[in-house]
């Protein structure tokens, strides 16, 4: 109980839980998601503590921003379908049969157990066991990047990052499928603050962007993260008109989504020849390759967010939707 | 009483976040709130996961929990893409009905 530190620490916890509650409890929607928000950023913020900046960037830029844009425009889109986008506060839901007491009881009940393990488990465990940092620092000199982290997703574990790319596309590939023929929600008016805002801040996020990405070798950052802050361009352009998706940039959009995890498997096949496993890459090519590989990724992952975004394919209806200018 | 470090503090939360989101998971009757409800779940598991790999002293994490956790925000993203739409589609065809 040294460090005055721990009493932040210790706020910032108190934060977050009373946040997810809140979030959960409110009865306004709209309110739940900006809570919801809000908990995410102080999440990422206690990662920081955790000294984890990459999933902090990543948490924040994904699992909060791209998360919290998607829940606000499914939202637009109730609203609009169930007539109540005027009103203001918009009536409540009102469940058609309340959950009977019984159910809530034997709800909590499980749940109360299955926190309860985990919490004796997680006391139970040794802090700070024995992890792969050892062998990471060990074997990073022949990853061709100096970051751990970025060693780890793109040399020592990529398959799991190439299949989070076929994630993402199978992700898109259903959204079209479940909104084809799905009328859109008229845009929300938005107002010349945000014309000057988007205006403002486009340059902005893209160098931001690709700063992220280029400094993901030696530092915190990366294609996820990098990648998300380009989808904020994309999210911005769509949202402000000044670009709208064409049935025609259909084919460029294709391209798009299959371009990171096309290269990136393509690479870990051409490398896999000559005694080498797939991944294995060549040690003199490996920083080339990786940056390669992140680049194409980034501008995948950044089309396919805003893609999942805009969520229906642009096909030839009045107005149509689909992807963001690749 | 184990010592208080941001370790002990952080996992105690994330255990809370992920009991929070499975209660809202299985007593929410909004769709949209069930999905927010999970999502407060895979941020408790994150939760976890980063303590799991933080070190005393703090210079030196373990880089493969951190691979793990990036890799599943970008994945719950997916999953939560694809959740919304079906969403969205439901409650349309419901309005179409009611029309």
């Amino acid at each position: 109980m040294t460090d005055p530190v721990l009493v932040f620490d210790l706020l910032l916890a108190a934060a977050v839980v009373a946040l997810a509650v809140a979030s959960l409890s409110v009865r306004d929607l709209f309110m739940a998601i900006v809570l919801f928000i809000t908990f995410g950023l102080l999440s990422a913020l206690a990662w920081v503590r955790l000294s984890a900046p990459d999933v902090a960037l990543a948490e924040a830029a994904i699992g909060t921003g791209v998360t919290g844009a998607l829940l606000l425009k499914t939202l637009h889109h109730l609203r609009y379908v169930t007539g109540t986008l005027d009103r203001d506060p918009p009536p409540s839901v009102t469940p058609a049969t309340p959950v009977p007491a019984p159910v809530i009881w034997a709800n909590a009940a499980f749940c109360g157990l299955i926190t309860l393990g985990l919490a004796a488990a997680f006391l139970g465990a040794p802090q700070a066991g024995p992890g792969f940092d050892p062998l990471v620092a060990e074997a990073l000199p022949a990853s061709g990047v100096e970051h751990p982290v970025t060693a780890v997703l793109l040399n020592f574990r990529a398959y799991d990052t190439l299949m989070e790319g076929v994630v993402l596309l199978a992700a898109v590939i259903a959204v079209w499928q479940i909104e084809r023929g799905l009328s859109d929600a008229p845009a929300p008016a938005l107002g010349e603050i945000f014309d000057g805002f988007a205006r403002l801040t486009l340059p902005a996020i893209v160098v931001v962007g690709t700063y992220l990405l280029w400094k993901g070798a030696e530092a915190p950052g990366g294609a996820f993260q990098g990648g998300a802050v380009l989808a904020a361009v994309g999210l911005l352009l769509l949202l402000s008109r000044l670009y709208v998706p064409q049935p025609a940039h259909r084919g460029v959009a294709r391209w798009a989504f299959v371009l990171g995890t096309g290269v990136f498997a393509g690479v870990a096949l051409l490398v896999a020849g000559g005694g080498r496993v797939a991944f294995e890459y060549p040690a003199e090519h490996a920083k080339t390759l990786i940056l390669l590989i992140e680049a194409l990724v980034t501008i995948s992952i950044a089309v396919t967010l805003a893609a999942l975004f805009h969520g229906r394919e642009p096909v030839a209806l009045p107005s149509s939707g689909g992807k963001k200018d690749a | 009483m184990p010592e208080l470090t941001p370790a002990l503090i952080y996992g105690v939360t994330g255990i809370a976040v992920f009991a929070i989101g499975l209660v809202g998971a299985l007593c929410a009757q909004d769709r949209l709130r069930r999905v927010l409800a999970l999502k407060l779940c895979s941020v408790g598991a994150g939760f976890i996961l980063v303590v799991a790999a933080w070190r005393d002293p703090p210079d030196a994490p373990d880089p493969v929990p951190h691979a793990l956790v990036i890799t599943g925000i970008v994945v719950m993203v997916s999953a939560t893409a694809v959740a919304l739409a079906l969403i969205r589609r439901l409650q349309s065809l419901e309005a179409e009905d009611d029309a």
